[in-house]
């Protein structure tokens, strides 16, 4: 795939290198390679079961790939486990929410800023001093930045349990903020929102990727052609494993293999609503 | 009775020279840093404004207009939630000498053209991006607008139109100017008089387009000390500002009464957060409409059929005794001292958790206008030992005219004019209002100016009565009173205000206006009948499906049949059917502050109407819904008509 010359120059952020993923006989991934750079919100698409999650485990190491390398920031991460990968900046949403329900929203947001805490277990037992002041660092930051900007204020303090699964997403994506991540893997940060819930997430991403305080890079997996095709700097197409294609929305969208292969019918490509 | 001229506590002047700017600058001088003049919960924490800061904010918002070339006179609006910097933008431009107009925040798009365009805008502070995209759309149609100013810059980042400009810049051009011209400020609030335009106000209009009121500072100012002559607050007292600064009412208790007292505002963190934050302030004061209450009582209504048995008993005892001490107070008898035992065990059993959950463990004076409250939900009130009186007025008399005092409350009534107000009831039953407060006219309406203002007469086109106790009696709108087909008068809001006493009633529509009998349009409340829903294991997927089932049909069948209770024959419903929706602004079916447009409804769902009063068991309905952002979507359903049966 050819590059253009800016975005070729940009910083690498995250690459994989001829990835292969087998489950059995199952070949999940086959030699895949990818490559992110900083700043821009690149998106993975594919029909069902074509491997994007998968993927996204390799990434953030819960899965373990039989080939291939992963570097992050210029380093080979292969060996490192996924909190050893959160340490490095690189932080995930799920498919399916996977937050604490019985804690509070504040607890579970709180719970993603863990890595940056210093102070130790027996500090931390006394709470003096340098942990109090720790504490009330961090919750500056999570005030101030994170539930502001994700509008739940009127939740902080409810359990996560009772909350409708749209406001479930937003919290699971608070949490993964709260790592001040440099890379942030959202896996279908859409699936089974309502219309206005979709437009709310979409809007939060681009904050996330534009505003001068964040300048998250973003590795999305959706499904919602409309919104993938309007965030996206680049899409990766992914079918049974193989790579189809990686370039512009433009380019994937008069891509005849990308439409005979996923996208299918015309009526697709219809944004919603 | 608490009259103030005994107690000696309001000394408050209203002198013809003295300006809502002048009043502002007196108090910023006398509190400075050392009294908090507003409170904002801001990333969870309450963070307090002094009045120093108050002062320098309002003065480089002005010295900002100023430099951009507000001119005396200049009409500069407003929209957006409750926030301090909204209270700042309005009192700028009052200091700088210009008008201020406030628009509803979810006012639709056309709305704000149209109040932007009328009123000859030539400033518009919008809070963030929500109301900047709504400003810049309209842009081009008023020509008279030239700055379109925001403070929130969420999402801002990629708006760089010659229009726009941040609040923060506005403010550094006021510092700019403040170093060219140090006492400019001082002069400009010095400037005016009493007798000049401080608001504009556009009325919410059941029936056309909103009129927009002038009102002076004269206006404001004495409706201020007039209802604190009668119900007098402290300058320690709090105040919480959630309700839109473009309900006069809102205008009433921030502007005529905070700033003459100097109490604190404080503003919640969102408008969703509203009732958390009330709770956490406590505030000694408290002015909503009906609805709020409405809502108040509906969750305590709730939460009652959700609790345990023991818990559901200690509440029906506390409310027994609530109820009855409560009815010896309205009817002015002495309380014995068992029921006062009686009283004070409910109260520490019950009712104190109670008023803490709602908000209302300080309140003093709790007031509701707006709309009619029904007698149900009133006696709710006072049976927990809240005082919440009745106060009838219109955004013409720059607030209210007429209040219940301490002690003297009756359901029925609205009280007694304030001090300074004249009430006399016309020939034909019209309430007519005459008092300093009146307002100067309609702005560029001479006609509607003419009709509502006759020798110093206000018209209010209210009907009603005053009654043998001096109080006054209001029915509705004089077209909305009812004749019924026995020659009887009836008022429709009465009906409706029973009817949504129910917890699972959310609106009713009631109609009957010569016809052989009363029918109803029932909107059900989503989350409490969806509750119930839940609990007897029905299936439904939406609002349209759940309003339509027979299960549904049955228990807003029973509540019609309650509030139908000692009422006569020909005054209950007999028939009714539950809309597919509930009943919405947007659809121009409510005004923003609630109220139904009956004229417009009635056009609207003719078909439900006239099936209403047809031998039929459904009607068809293919109708289209439209969203704030202006979406539209269709609608195409049957709704079955239900008798009800005795």
């Amino acid at each position: 795939m050819a590059l253009s010359g800016e975005q070729s120059e940009a910083e690498v952020l995250l690459e994989l290198k001829d990835i292969d993923m087998r489950f059995g006989k199952v070949n999940a991934l086959a030699g895949v390679s990818l490559k992110i750079r900083k700043g821009e919100i690149h998106s993975v698409i594919g029909p069902n079961g074509a491997g994007k999650t998968v993927m996204m485990n390799c990434i953030n190491g819960l899965y373990r790939p039989q080939k291939g390398d992963v570097f992050f920031k210029g380093q080979r991460i292969n060996h490192l486990r996924p909190y050893q990968r959160a340490g490095l900046g690189m932080a995930r949403t799920f498919q399916k929410v996977e937050v604490f329900g019985g804690m509070t929203v504040l607890d579970n947001i709180r719970l993603g800023r863990h890595v940056h805490f210093k102070s130790g277990v027996l500090s931390g037992a006394w709470y003096m001093g340098k942990t109090k002041r720790e504490e009330i660092e961090h919750r500056q930051f999570i005030e101030e930045e994170i539930i502001d900007l994700l509008e739940i204020e009127q939740i902080r303090n409810k359990p996560v349990g009772m909350l409708p699964y749209g406001l479930q997403k937003r919290v699971e994506l608070g949490r993964a903020l709260a790592l001040e991540p440099d890379l942030l893997i959202l896996d279908e940060p859409l699936a089974g929102l309502n219309l206005e819930e979709v437009e709310d997430m979409a809007r939060f991403i681009l904050d996330i990727n534009e505003e001068e305080r964040w300048r998250v890079t973003c590795l999305l997996v959706e499904h919602d052609m409309g919104v993938v095709m309007d965030l996206s700097d680049r899409i990766f197409v992914l079918n049974f494993g193989n790579m189809i294609m990686d370039g512009t929305p433009e380019e994937v969208q008069n891509n005849p293999e990308v439409i005979k292969a996923y996208l299918g019918e015309e009526e697709l490509y219809a944004t919603r609503g | 009775m608490q009259h103030v001229d005994s107690r000696g506590s309001n000394r408050f002047e209203v002198t013809e020279d003295l300006t809502i700017p002048k009043l502002f600058y007196q108090k910023a001088v006398q509190y400075g840093e050392s009294r908090v003049a507003m409170r904002e919960k801001e990333f969870g924490i309450w963070r307090p404004i002094s009045w120093h800061d108050y002062f320098e904010n309002v003065k480089y918002i002005a010295l900002g207009l100023v430099s951009l070339g507000l001119k005396d006179g200049d009409k500069v609006s407003m929209i957006g939630d409750n926030r301090p910097e909204g209270l700042w933008a309005e009192m700028a431009a009052l200091c700088a000498g210009g008008v201020g107009v406030w628009l509803f925040q979810d006012c639709l798009i056309e709305e704000v053209r149209y109040i932007v365009d009328h009123s000859d805008t030539r400033f518009l502070f919008g809070e963030g991006q929500e109301e900047v995209d709504k400003a810049l759309s309209i842009f081009d149609e008023c020509p008279k607008l030239e700055k379109i100013i925001w403070d929130d810059p969420k999402g801002m980042r990629n708006y760089h139109q010659d229009c726009l400009i941040s609040l923060r810049e506005l403010q550094d051009l006021g510092r700019d100017l403040d170093k060219r011209q140090p006492h400019l400020f001082e002069e400009l609030v010095q400037k005016g008089h009493g007798d000049e335009v401080a608001l504009l106000f556009y009325t919410s209009g059941t029936t056309s387009l909103p009129k927009g009121a002038l009102l002076s500072h004269n206006n404001m100012l004495t409706m201020g000390k007039h209802l604190m002559d009668v119900d007098p607050c402290e300058s320690s007292d709090d105040y919480v500002s959630y309700l839109p600064f473009a309900w006069i009412g809102e205008q009433m208790m921030s502007i005529s009464c905070g700033l003459q007292v100097g109490y604190t505002i404080n503003f919640p963190e969102e408008p969703e957060t509203a009732q958390e934050n009330i709770r956490e302030i406590g505030p000694h004061v408290m002015f909503a409409p009906p609805r709020m209450y409405e809502q108040m009582t509906r969750s305590v209504q709730v939460k009652y059929l959700d609790a345990t048995w023991i818990k559901r008993k200690f509440y029906e005892f506390s409310h027994a005794v609530g109820y009855r001490v409560a009815d010896m107070k309205f009817a002015k008898q002495k309380v014995p001292w068992h029921w006062k035992l009686l009283e004070w065990l409910a109260y520490i059993s019950v009712q104190k958790k109670l008023k803490d959950h709602l908000g209302l463990s300080r309140v003093r004076n709790a007031y509701t206008g707006g709309a009619a409250m029904g007698p149900d939900h009133f006696r709710f009130f006072h049976s927990m030992g809240v005082n919440l009186k009745q106060i009838y007025g219109q955004t013409e008399v720059a607030g209210i005219s007429v209040v219940h005092r301490s002690g003297d409350i009756k359901f029925d009534t609205v009280g007694k004019p304030i001090p300074g107000t004249e009430i006399k009831i016309t020939a034909e039953g019209e309430i007519i209002t005459r008092s300093s407060s009146v307002f100067l006219g309609y702005y560029k309406n001479p006609e509607a100016t003419k009709k509502a203002l006759r020798d110093g007469w206000l018209h209010s086109d209210d009907k009603g009565f005053i009654d043998d106790d001096g109080h006054l009696v209001v029915f509705d709108r004089t077209k909305d009173v009812f004749t019924l087909n026995d020659g009887s008068l009836f008022s429709p809001q009465y009906l409706e205000t029973r009817l949504k006493f129910s917890p699972y009633i959310k609106d009713a529509w009631v109609i009957g206006h010569q016809k052989p009998y009363i029918t109803a349009v029932m909107c059900i409340d989503y989350a409490v009948v969806g509750k119930w829903a839940d609990e007897k294991k029905l299936n439904y997927t939406g609002y349209p499906e759940l309003s339509q089932m027979a299960e549904v049909y049955d228990l807003v069948e029973t509540q019609i049949r309650k509030a139908n209770e000692d009422l006569p024959e020909a005054a209950r419903v007999h028939k009714f059917t539950n809309l597919y929706k509930e009943l919405d602004p947007d659809d121009d079916e409510l005004t923003r502050t609630r109220k139904l447009r009956r004229a417009f409804v009635e056009k609207r769902y003719k078909e439900i109407l006239d099936a209403l009063y047809a031998d039929v068991d459904t009607v068809h309905i293919d109708t289209t819904i439209t969203y704030e952002d202006g979406r539209v979507s269709k609608i195409n359903t049957d709704l079955c008509i239900r008798k009800v049966v005795d």
